[in-house]
């Protein structure tokens, strides 16, 4: 057979990702359709930015999640290696060195071989899977111990926020690699401490939602005590399984290599975090509507969750889209230095780094990776962009 | 306004000293000081092997006495074995009763690097020297071209030339160094495309820095950030040209480029300035990556060495330098900002 054309690949290609593109043109329909009835997501759908950034996003969640969760998209598996495809160019027809290649295999290496013969374009798509499903969690997990801490710092001043301050500065005048070495190797792993952060770390989503639902439901004990039992019971279930790998019926666990990946990410996101509800909360909590909640009685935390949060919403769900892009160039940057991840694996870090060791002969093996990333980041912060356009407006 | 700065002084060198005892506390737990002995042993020690070398070398005292030597402020360990006196502070072929009790960075010990087998002061200031330099034409392209972006954005607010330049800022701060890097290795070096223009590795830029083999890096790193920097000059460009004495300005009948240099521009670059001092850390960061994918042995490439071979000494060395960096622009950013901004006072 003949290596595939330029046009042909990219035909291809598109063909490969059909499950994305019915999945994206559904999503657009429908959110075009009911944006008036969506609040700030159907204002999106008003800027162009915002609409390009938001493509991008979903074309990277849907390939990830087809290609990660479903093995939909991907042509090859991403570990198998075939000796004849070593460093093979886009396009090559697959072959074996020993052996007739199964007949049901996808006849081509559509982006080319890397330098172990493996499949670039499937190492591409399920690289997406490892962002999202890392990012956007890791994101989360430091908007709740941010705003957890923010908010009593911002709100009651003080010695509290002193100490809060100093340790967020602390942990921010710390250059992100040399926490990472430090952090994300195999020794400390030994060591146990990844697993006494995230017990710390992971207790704060915890408090937060007990928090939220005590403080609004409190003078009715029969809701209050509904919900912050679901918190509770789902809560520490996952808690045990996910921090402690002690899960005690067996369900949820979290393979250590990727724990410490996840803490380390949280752990450097979550001051940044802090100080920004720090700041915003300074600034709200001199409003009207906050002094009128003090006069009627109500609980600080009260104040706190539901009169100043849901006001600081905009700017956090900016910041939010940022920072999940700028957890992917940390996850990237891991990746890119050997840490935390094995070395086998498709994340697009490690994918660029062991590519760019052939760059000066070989481009395929690294640009597909790097171009991926880019465009996921991209896409993220013009939708930041749009989202703070939309919500700027009124 | 000496208070103010004596106070923050004061908080500096309290963080540093926690961020370096958190750096000690990390490099010396067990299974580091394992993998340590080993590198510098031999990889099939033993358990009791590993421990007895650990023991000689001081490395199993209390944390506190190890993070007081290496202050300076403990006296060094000494030991008697097979009739010979070695130490902490003790050179070799020196005779025992000659040297210092204390030998720590008080004392101007920076320690010695197990990796690089010399000292650990000689190389930091080498490497910081290498890195500078990068830095100095990192700074001379970005600044420049960051601040130019942004008042060219921000004085027509909604323009295309804005749109375009803000796309531009924007695909500039969503490029990480080790992408962008790439990108420019692919065009630029490598004999696929075949333009050639640069070199790939900046190895020979450490003796001979040329065009051809340093410009990538210095652009790959100002490229990150200028992105940052010129949004932020736009945002206060943008702001400042909707002032009342613009206005005013322009119904005199002002130029325009009259009213962007003489009245805007000053007032525009107040908030850029803190930026781009608060730069400082994300350069390190950008620094550490881009020498690593060029191999400029310089600062960032030897934090990485010190780092993957648990190198005790020269690690809390590059942490002290990086540490005092970040906080020192911190603080020049705070003071420049007072100064340059009537409206805040500091009591």
């Amino acid at each position: 057979m003949d290596p595939l054309s330029w046009t042909d690949i990219f035909l291809r290609i598109a063909a490969q990702l059909a499950p994305v593109w019915i999945a994206l043109i559904a999503t657009f329909a429908l959110s075009i359709t009911f944006k008036r009835r969506l609040g700030l997501y159907g204002k999106l759908f008003d800027s162009p930015i915002g609409m390009v950034g938001f493509g991008l996003v979903m074309f990277w969640t849907y390939t990830g999640i087809f290609a990660g969760a479903f093995d939909l998209i991907l042509t090859h598996d991403v570990l198998d290696q075939s000796a004849s495809m070593k460093n093979k160019g886009p396009g090559t027809p697959f072959t074996q060195m020993m052996g007739t290649p199964d007949p049901n295999a996808y006849p081509y290496y559509l982006l080319g071989g890397d330098n172990l013969g493996r499949d670039v374009f499937s190492r591409m798509v399920v690289g997406a899977w490892e962002v999202i499903k890392i990012a956007p969690f890791a994101s989360l997990f430091a908007f709740m111990v941010g705003i957890t801490l923010g908010l009593p710092a911002g709100y009651h001043g003080g010695r509290l926020d002193t100490v809060l301050s100093f340790l967020a500065n602390l942990i921010l005048a710390f250059p992100v690699i040399l926490l990472f070495y430090l952090l994300v190797t195999p020794e400390i792993i030994q060591t146990g401490i990844p697993v006494y952060m995230a017990a710390v770390l992971f207790v704060f989503p915890i408090i937060f939602l007990v928090l939220l639902w005590n403080s609004r439901f409190h003078t009715q004990p029969a809701t209050r005590n509904l919900y912050v039992g679901i918190t509770l019971l789902v809560g520490t279930w996952l808690y045990l399984g996910i921090a402690w790998n002690a899960d005690p019926l067996g369900i949820v666990s979290f393979p250590p290599n990727l724990l410490v990946v996840f803490v380390a990410v949280v752990f450097v996101n979550a001051p940044t975090v802090f100080r920004i509800v720090r700041g915003l909360t300074m600034d709200i909590k001199t409003r009207d509507y906050v002094a009128a909640a003090q006069t009627r009685g109500e609980g600080t935390w009260y104040i706190m969750l539901w009169e100043i949060l849901p006001n600081v919403r905009g700017p956090l769900i900016v910041d939010f889209c940022l920072r999940i892009g700028y957890t992917t160039i940390l996850l990237g940057t891991l990746g890119f230095f050997g840490l935390g991840l094995s070395p086998e694996s498709p994340d697009w870090g490690s994918t660029i780094n062991e590519g760019r060791k052939l760059l000066s002969m070989y481009l395929h093996p690294a640009l597909p990776p790097a171009i991926a990333l880019l465009s996921l980041v991209l896409g993220l912060n013009l939708l930041a962009d749009g989202l703070r356009e939309e919500s700027l407006r009124d | 306004m000496v208070t103010f700065i004596l106070r923050r002084v004061g908080v500096m060198v309290l963080t540093a000293i926690c961020l370096t005892f958190i750096v000690f506390f990390l490099t010396n737990l067990y299974p580091n000081l394992e993998k340590l002995a080993k590198t510098q042993g031999n990889f099939r020690m033993t358990d009791a092997e590993v421990e007895s070398y650990l023991g000689r070398n001081g490395y199993l005292d209390p944390m506190l006495v190890k993070y007081g030597r290496w202050i300076g402020v403990w006296p060094g360990w000494v030991i008697e074995e097979e009739g010979a006196t070695r130490g902490r502070c003790i050179e070799p072929g020196q005779p025992p009763e000659e040297a210092p009790r204390f030998c720590g960075i008080l004392q101007g010990d920076w320690g010695f690097s197990t990796v690089f087998r010399k000292d650990v002061g000689v190389i930091t200031g080498e490497k910081l020297a290498l890195t500078g330099w990068l830095m100095l034409w990192v700074m001379v392209l970005m600044v420049p071209s960051a601040l130019m972006l942004g008042v060219l954005a921000g004085m027509r607010e909604g323009s295309r030339t804005d749109r375009t330049l803000s796309t531009f800022a924007i695909t500039t701060t969503a490029t990480p160094e080790y992408v962008s890097g790439v990108l420019f290795i692919a065009v630029f070096a490598s004999s696929a495309v075949g333009l050639q223009w640069f070199k790939g590795t900046a190895t020979g830029a450490v003796d001979k820095p040329t065009f051809e083999n340093f410009f990538l890096p210095v652009l790959t790193i100002a490229l990150y950030g200028m992105g940052y920097i010129a949004r932020m000059t736009r945002a206060s460009m943008a702001e400042v040209m909707t002032a009342q004495y613009i206005r005013t300005a322009r119904l005199k009948g002002v130029s325009f480029p009259n009213i962007v240099l003489k009245h805007a521009l000053r007032n525009a670059l107040i908030a850029p300035f803190t930026v781009i001092m608060l730069q400082f850390p994300w350069l390190l960061n950008g620094v550490v990556i881009v020498e690593t994918l060029f191999n400029y042995k310089g600062f960032g490439w030897t934090l990485v060495q010190a780092a993957s071979n648990n190198d005790i000494e020269l690690l809390l060395a590059v942490s002290v330098v990086s540490v005092v960096v970040v906080l020192v622009t911190q603080l020049i950013s705070d003071i420049g900002y007072v100064y340059l901004n009537p409206r805040i006072s500091v009591s």
